[in-house]
């Protein structure tokens, strides 16, 4: 069997349904065998960055391991941004790369680069295959690594003489790797600790990040978080772990945070932190943080995590949802008195009283948040729901609360301007009966304006709502805040006419100028064009920003609410 | 503070750069780095002599706990453990210096393996900072040439760094 066969088998072995890439002179064996097969669909996306994001997208939005293909140099490199992403947010793909020939390695071939060099920093682990009969063992380990311990992107970059070489085929059952053995079962001496500080917790608060998602934890942590009565703030990756609407979350928490999240989360006297890593857009100055006395328990299953920004009391190493199951198990016996925590709740409430994302829809321009309120509205809550990177992305955090897990995709870690529409098709991909809709800007969809060709191709009726203020807004935001409104470079100038671009790529496109319209254009685009890609092109309030906000290096008190303005 | 770091790590292709790629994009200093094979040969060794505070030194060792190819990583400097750098010297040694330098060679328990007309090689061995001993105790302009190996290191007794 070639390398190129052994490749495409050991792909259908680990089930792989679809495969989003780009074909060029070195993986041409490999495209010659996907086209003899079927189990494996490939996606022809229209660059490679998209690709990788597609397959980011459709892992994120599953429980898979998104996989990518793309050839050797440009396409490699192409790759990167979208590797660095799903690094980032510690997303589970394997992205196969063509490599030149094995003879001809370093010696500045045509669309030679040292893929695995370039990728090393941004991937979990990567591997140059050199013999095919490395390579059904090399792909077994690379998705084995991706999606166990805390998940990443593995690259695989195979010489193009590799896919031609032949040899016996046998996918491996299993694999064992003496250098990487990832703790699942936390140590049950440190969750008694933490049960116990939860026990006597006065004002806790339980802190929630992406690996409760990634981890698929949100039944424990429901269950657990219902048991203690606590309450539960996501941050922008966890979003969806703990339903929005439940009545202990007290919504976002960091930089753009609402004021009973970042408040709660400062005087607390007990953290619970689950699957979260204390970044600097969650509390801000970690100098800051640390002024309080207060004890904090961290649930993760990277031991690097713990301890990196914020000194952690009881550090729990573990797979968040053993870990939580073991703490379930010890909670059943010890008594929880709610009035222990009824001051609490008290305070909660009066921060919850300033109402801190409330905002006015007039009868002249669109507003944005308002945009997103009607989108919840109209898809009852339920769409998959992407974003690209920007005030628009804020804006779908804070105004469309997310009740369950992997439906809230964007690239909170690296900050990509660009994903939101193939993270919107590899969405479609994982879930083809879903309502999937990308919230972006005029500035972020321009990033990968050319997926609307791929997915005219696969059919894929995305709802683009693009927030159009004619300005890189998150940018000019800063700039109107900390640079004496000088918008350097932040405006748009000459942008397209998005209808137009929306229907030469064959899709449906909608301008909304005013604010009575909104309701109605998206009731039509989710009910008449439901089949349909729409992009919908909302020419919203120039100058509206997004509060609260922490700015940067500040404390997670020293919050600017919009009536401060 | 200074530590010694060991890591037993996968005898790979890029293992290397791995573990030095981590420490540049982390920001970690290296001071020293030795590696090679050890008997069994799907192995390497390698020691990292490195500073930073306690905090600094955590992020470190769980950094390159996490990285897929190492096996092990052990700080040697917590406990007791014997640390040795090789180093070479070229000297000029001519009139006066070529009997003195032979003589400082001796005291510092070097030994002098390559001998021309104007120059010696000389070898030492010991723990770093009797090698800085040796290059300060001599006239610095009678060093043509030094190189040295960068520091190895094991722990005493029993502990022991192995799979």
């Amino acid at each position: 069997m070639t390398g190129a066969e052994i490749l495409i088998r050991c792909l259908q072995e680990e089930k792989v349904e679809h495969m989003f890439g780009y074909p060029g002179g070195a993986v041409l064996h490999i495209y010659d065998e996907l086209f003899k097969q079927e189990q494996i669909q490939h996606i022809l996306v229209r660059h490679e960055q998209a690709a990788v994001h597609a397959a980011d997208g459709y892992a994120r939005s599953s429980d898979k391991v998104g996989v990518a293909l793309v050839t050797s140099g440009p396409g490699a490199t192409n790759a990167v941004t979208g590797i660095a992403t799903a690094y980032m947010d510690s997303v589970p793909i394997v992205v196969i790369s063509g490599q030149v020939p094995t003879p001809a390695i370093g010696l500045d071939a045509f669309q030679e680069v040292d893929m695995v060099g370039i990728t090393r920093p941004c991937v979990k682990h990567n591997f140059l295959v050199k013999d095919v009969r490395d390579l059904a063992l090399t792909i077994k380990k690379a998705f084995h690594i991706a999606k166990t311990g805390r998940p990443g992107p593995v690259v695989v970059d195979i010489p193009k003489d590799v896919t031609a070489q032949t040899c016996a085929f046998e996918y491996p059952q299993t694999v064992q790797m003496r250098s990487y053995n990832p703790v699942v079962k936390g140590h049950l001496g440190q969750i008694k600790k933490a049960v116990q500080l939860l026990s006597e917790a006065q004002r806790p608060i339980i802190y929630v990040g992406g690996g409760a998602i990634l981890s698929d934890a949100s039944e424990k942590l429901t269950k657990l978080a219902h048991q203690l009565g606590f309450p539960v703030t996501n941050t922008l990756m966890g979003l969806g772990a703990f339903a929005a609407t439940d009545k202990q979350n007290l919504g976002m928490l960091g930089m753009h945070g609402t004021v009973e999240a970042n408040m709660a989360m400062h005087y607390a006297d007990v953290v619970l932190a689950v699957g979260a890593r204390f970044d600097d857009r969650v509390i801000g100055d970690p100098a800051n943080y640390a002024e309080e006395s207060r004890k904090i328990i961290h649930i993760d299953i990277d031991p690097s995590s713990i301890s990196k920004r914020v000194k952690v009391d009881v550090p729990i190493v573990g797979n968040v949802p053993d870990v939580l199951e073991e703490m379930l198990k010890l909670l059943d016996t010890v008594k929880i008195d709610p009035a222990q925590i009824a001051g609490w709740w008290g305070q909660i409430a009066e921060w919850r009283g300033k109402e801190c994302l409330g905002f006015k829809q007039d009868n002249d321009l669109i507003m944005p948040q308002y945009v997103v309120q009607k989108l919840y509205e109209i898809t009852g809550g339920d769409a998959i729901i992407t974003s690209d990177v920007g005030q628009h992305q804020m804006w779908a955090a804070q105004y469309y609360p997310f009740d369950k897990p992997r439906r809230w995709l964007n690239s909170g870690g690296l900050g990509t301007m660009g994903v939101g529409l193939p993270y919107a098709m590899g969405a479609q991909f994982a879930h083809p009966d879903a309502t999937v809709a990308c919230i972006t800007g005029e500035g972020s969809i321009q990033m990968c304006i050319q997926e609307l060709s791929t997915a005219k191709q696969f059919r894929l009726p995305i709802k683009i709502i693009s927030l159009n203020n004619r300005y890189l807004g998150m940018v000019r935001q800063w700039q109107e805040m900390f640079y004496g409104s000088r918008y350097s470079g932040s405006y748009m100038d000459s942008l397209p006419d998005f209808v137009k671009l929306a229907e030469a790529y064959g899709h449906v496109g909608m301008r909304i100028e005013r604010p009575e319209d909104v309701e109605p254009a998206l009731k039509k685009a989710f009910t008449e064009h439901k089949n349909d890609l729409v992009f919908m092109d909302f020419q919203t309030n120039r100058e509206a920003n997004v509060f609260p906000m922490v700015a940067a290096g500040k404390g997670l008190t020293d919050m600017i609410l919009a009536e401060d303005l | 503070m200074r530590h010694i770091i060991s890591i037993l790590i996968e005898n790979e292709a890029g293992a290397l750069s791995r573990v030095s790629g981590l420490f540049s994009a982390r920001g970690y200093n290296i001071e020293t780095l030795t590696v090679a094979p050890t008997e069994d040969s799907s192995l390497s060794r390698m020691t990292i002599v490195t500073n930073g505070s306690d905090e600094v030194l955590e992020q470190i060792t769980k950094q390159l706990n996490k990285l897929v190819d190492v096996v092990k990583v052990v700080d040697l400097s917590e406990a007791a453990h014997i640390e040795r750098e090789l180093m070479l010297i070229k000297v000029r040694a001519t009139g006066k210096d070529r009997e003195e330098m032979k003589r400082m060679a001796e005291i510092f328990r070097g030994r002098i393996i390559d001998v021309t007309e104007s120059t010696y090689v000389i070898e030492l061995t010991g723990n770093s900072s009797k090698l800085d001993s040796f290059i300060s105790a001599i006239d610095v302009g009678l060093i043509l040439e030094t190189v040295r190996t960068g520091v190895s290191g094991i722990g005493r007794g029993d502990r022991i760094l192995k799979v």
